[in-house]
């Protein structure tokens, strides 16, 4: 199982080399997430239509090793963007990927880029 | 590890061994307690409640496993016969013989039984134990066939007029005897007890003074009692309530010392004349007197408690008889020196026949001290009249205003509870003192009502005190400049009721107006979910709305398991189901290969779909006539039923097709927490409609309908709210009770939880379900008639629609199922793999 978690680490927007198209802005629910296949990778977009801002971060949730994070309900905390997992509502911060309910588990977050009508991520390969 | 028995397991040595937990030192001991009655310790103050619907487990005092947890060995239908001082061993019944180093003797009372002739007869009873009370109801119910309707009851005190009110709950016409000249002649004056009279006499009860019972006629079971001056009162069943005599055998045979009419002497520690053995409660004799209410057993066993463990507490000079409580329905209390009158004392009454209202106050002659007074019809005043009395408080100036208000315009005579001292003992049950509720919350041990009192007890013994508690509470707050709100979560500064009300006002549709106009931020998984659920109860809109503002499990109309995948589960009204359609379920299973489990609520669940296949499944269930089972959502799941009249030979009603009606009124219904529900064809239960949040048991004449109850972590019997009643005044009342609690309930709060914190409690329920006290049924019955004509599958709603279809697909970038996701074999059927 640590091999499918340490597959995702985050990836900061100046160090981008490859930008994945993602799919287009309609494919992804309003104010909220989906999931895309990249590689052996599952990536959770999120469209979060009422901050008009766009997040990605791994799909599988670090506590139980799901892959259900894109199906989770989206919200802040003081004003941190964030995702609550659906199977036990652990909140992961949508900018950095910490966890906010003061536990150690981490996620990994990407960069999306809006180009036209159209979603990309980006990753280091 | 020192040891102490208890013998006794009534109210107070039940008190003995939960004050005894809680003191420091107590590890080094080890209790024991004996019984001899074949239960758990029970409230025997509210004892006619059983006649009233109340179980003997509803009447317990503890959970079951309380003693387990608290490391005390509790043996009951066990009598101890006999006690050897020398050796410090006992003796049980079942000649077992175990040693003590510290002996308590809570023995408590028996029904004092007056020496008449026949008392011996078939049909005489006395008023004690739970088993006292079955035997009257299994022999009430016999005289009741054979055409008897006239009871008699021998003593027209306080325990006398509650078995009248038993006797009078069987459907008997009671006949109260007294010795005396009135009524409660321990507490009331004439005026009082004529007030009460008339009272009782409105509901038929007859009480008869002055009589002295020469003997009991009949030749095997009784027929009647016979008084003085050969007068007969004809009745069929007698039962004794007179008084109380102290259990005190063990004293006795023991060689401790016993007072003349009964009781063992104890000291101001509660030990007997051997300082190994203490007696608590109403086997104890202190200062001469036997003790027959519950406030002063429970500062004995506190003082016990405390001497063992090597305290200093004593017992007070003198002990305190106030009273308030409720006979029959009308208020009486009386405190401190009801009666005393000479030069010193003047006496001021106040008496209203129309209204049925008597109070009276003694007040010294300076109008400076109250020392006592009784209050009948009306006792609203008497915790404020009991502090004046106790503290030593200064009078207004004119002392009448206090039973009779304030008539010139100046403030009230008693401002607030918090102008008492804070010495003030407010709950007197469990002695809790004003400054111990208001420390509580300004030393941050406690916030609420409920924290205070499960802190410090107080208002768990007879309750009376819970208003000035409540009030202390407020006021505390308030003068640290708290306002104790609980609010949704960050976003809204509501609760779930107001933010209820405010969508509906203000007709908002969309969770963006409403976190715009009320709230702030950007919602989150508290608060979102919650405004669905809300959305659902107003407009019935299906969870196929608002899709990413719902629970995840609403979102995609099924319930996410340990790997990520769904289980499917279709209603099953009421259990009942075809044998096509379980063939259907069946091919279902196998095709997409789901493991099958019938679950608690008569369904069948199917686990393991993923997240691709949830819509083909229902498809083919929707085909075949299955419906949404709501399995995932905070709305009704089911209503569990028993075969019913249809089939089985005890049922006395149709409890199958009730509960199909019932499940499909309410199907979708979206409410604060998940809601159950029973139908049982007779009180044989088999549905379990007592474990749920409504149920209703099928009785001779009706439904008897009960509220509230849940299984789960915190199991709670659902409460009687209605008996006798028709199949439409049972959903009627539903209706009624349902949408109240969907309207003001807090967001995951059941609806037991609900009742417990609803202010009023069932008293308050039924005022507004039945008595429509707020003026809402109306309103009530209508939204949920529209909630049930608008009702629509939202299953069949999404899979007609190619828009809402498209949710269900792990990739939004493929149409390839998780791969991740593995399975392997459990008994026949399969299980995700573990990781």
């Amino acid at each position: 199982m640590e091999n499918i978690l340490n597959q995702y680490e985050t990836v900061n927007s100046d160090e981008v080399k490859v930008w994945f198209k993602a799919g287009k802005i309609a494919d992804f629910p309003s104010n909220g997430g989906g999931c895309i296949k990249y590689k052996n990778k599952q990536i959770a977009i999120i469209k979060f239509d009422r901050r008009n801002e766009w997040y990605a971060c791994q799909n599988l949730c670090p506590h139980k090793m799901e892959m259900v994070l894109s199906r989770g309900m989206i919200g802040s905390a003081d004003d941190i963007p964030k995702i609550a997992c659906p199977m036990h509502k652990k909140t992961f911060s949508l900018v950095d990927g910490s966890n906010l309910n003061g536990d150690d588990l981490k996620i990994a977050t990407y960069p999306v880029k809006i180009v036209e009508n159209e979603v990309f991520v980006g990753f280091l390969e | 590890m020192i040891k102490v028995i208890v013998v006794g397991n009534g109210m107070v040595g039940y008190k003995f061994c939960e004050k005894f937990i809680a003191k420091s030192g107590h590890e080094e001991y080890q209790i024991t307690v004996f019984g001899e009655e074949p239960r758990r310790a029970y409230d025997r103050v509210h004892l006619s409640e059983y006649f009233a619907g109340k179980s003997a487990d509803d009447l317990s005092l503890s959970t079951s496993n309380w003693y387990e947890e608290n490391n005390i060995i509790l043996n009951t239908s066990e009598l101890i016969t006999d006690i050897n001082r020398e050796q410090k061993t006992i003796h049980t019944h079942l000649e077992k013989t175990h040693t003590y180093d510290y002996l308590v003797l809570a023995t408590g009372s028996a029904a004092f039984v007056p020496p008449i002739e026949g008392v011996e007869k078939e049909g005489v009873f006395v008023y004690r134990t739970i088993e006292d009370l079955d035997a009257i109801m299994a022999y009430a119910k016999k005289i009741k066939r054979n055409g008897a309707t006239e009871a008699a009851v021998l003593g027209g005190g306080l325990l006398g007029l509650e078995a009248a009110k038993a006797v009078y709950d069987l459907g008997l016409n009671p006949h109260v005897v007294e010795f005396a000249p009135r009524l409660m002649p321990r507490q009331l004056d004439k005026g009082a007890s004529d007030m009460l009279q008339s009272k009782i006499e409105e509901l038929n009860i007859s009480i008869h003074l002055n009589k002295s019972t020469q003997y009991i006629a009949g030749e095997h079971a009784i027929t009647g009692m016979m008084f003085e001056g050969d007068d007969l009162l004809k009745v069929d069943m007698l039962v004794i309530s007179a008084g109380i005599k102290p259990r005190d055998e063990l004293g006795r045979v023991s060689g401790l010392e016993v007072g003349v009419r009964g009781g063992i002497v104890v000291n101001n520690q509660m030990q007997s004349s051997d300082p190994y053995i203490y007696a608590i409660g109403e086997v104890a004799l202190y200062n001469h007197m036997i003790y027959g209410l519950v406030a002063p057993g429970y500062e004995m066993a506190d003082v016990a408690a405390e001497q063992i463990l090597k305290g200093a507490k004593t017992m007070r000079d003198t002990i305190d008889m106030s009273t308030q409580l409720k006979l029959i329905g009308v208020e009486v209390a009386s405190f401190g020196d009801p009666f005393i009158e000479n030069e010193e004392v003047t006496a001021i009454v106040y008496e209203n026949k129309l209204s049925g209202i008597y109070k009276r106050i003694n007040v010294t002659k300076d109008s400076k001290t109250l020392l006592g007074g009784i209050l009948v019809g009306d006792s609203s005043d008497y915790n404020a009249l009991f502090q004046i009395y106790s503290n030593a408080m200064p009078l207004p100036k004119n002392p009448e205003d206090l039973i009779l208000g304030s008539r010139g315009g100046e403030a009230a005579s008693f401002g607030s509870a918090m102008d008492l001292p804070d010495t003030a003992v407010i709950c007197s049950c469990e002695n809790v003192t004003k400054g111990a509720i208001c420390c509580s919350i300004v030393d941050e041990t406690c916030a609420t009502f409920g924290d205070v009192v499960k802190h410090t007890k107080a208002t768990t013994g007879c309750g009376g005190c819970k208003p000035m508690v409540v009030d202390l509470v407020k006021a505390t707050q308030k003068s640290l400049g708290k306002e104790v709100k609980d609010v949704i979560c960050e976003h809204f500064a509501y609760n779930r009721q107001e933010l209820y009300d405010i969508i509906k006002i203000n007709k908002f549709t969309s969770h963006d107006e409403v976190l715009g106009v009320v709230g702030k931020g950007d919602g989150c998984e508290v608060c979102k979910p919650l405004i669905s659920s809300i959305f659902s109860s107003i407009y019935n809109d299906t969870a196929n709305k608002h899709v990413t503002a719902q629970d995840s499990n609403d979102r995609f109309l099924a319930n996410i398991q340990r790997n990520g995948t769904y289980s499917v589960v279709p209603r099953i009204a009421g259990g009942e189901i075809t044998a096509d359609k379980l063939i259907v379920i069946g091919e279902v299973a196998k095709e997409y290969n789901l493991y099958t489990k019938i679950t608690g609520g008569q369904r069948i669940d199917l686990f393991g779909a993923q997240l691709n296949d949830l819509p083909k499944i229902w498809k083919i269930l929707i085909d075949n006539g299955f419906e949404s089972g709501h399995a995932y959502g905070k709305s009704l799941r089911t209503v569990k039923s028993c075969v019913g009249n249809a089939w089985c030979r005890y049922g006395m009603d149709e409890s199958a097709g009730f509960a199909i009606e019932l499940e499909n009124r309410y199907k979708g219904l979206r409410s604060p927490h998940k809601i159950k529900g029973g139908v049982s064809a007779c009180i044989r239960e088999c549905a379990e409609a007592r474990g749920k949040d409504f149920g209703l048991i099928a009785v001779e004449g009706g439904w008897n309908l009960y509220i509230c109850g849940n299984g789960g972590a915190n199991p709670k019997h659902a409460v009687l709210l209605a008996e006798q009643i028709d199949r439409e005044t049972c959903i009627k009342y539903l209706d009624r009770f349902l949408m109240f609690y969907i309207r003001t309930a807090g967001p995951l709060v059941r609806t037991s939880t609900w009742l417990e914190k609803l202010e009023g409690g069932l008293d308050y329920l039924k005022e507004v379900v039945i008595n429509d006290s707020l003026g809402i049924v109306e309103a009530l019955e209508t939204e949920m008639q529209g909630l049930v004509d608008t009702f629509e599958c939202e299953w069949k709603q999404a899979i007609e629609d190619p828009e809402m279809m498209k949710r269900f697909s792990h990739f939004t970038n493929s149409d390839e199922a998780d791969d991740n996701i593995a399975f392997v074999s459990l008994r026949d059927q399969k299980m995700p793999k573990p990781w």
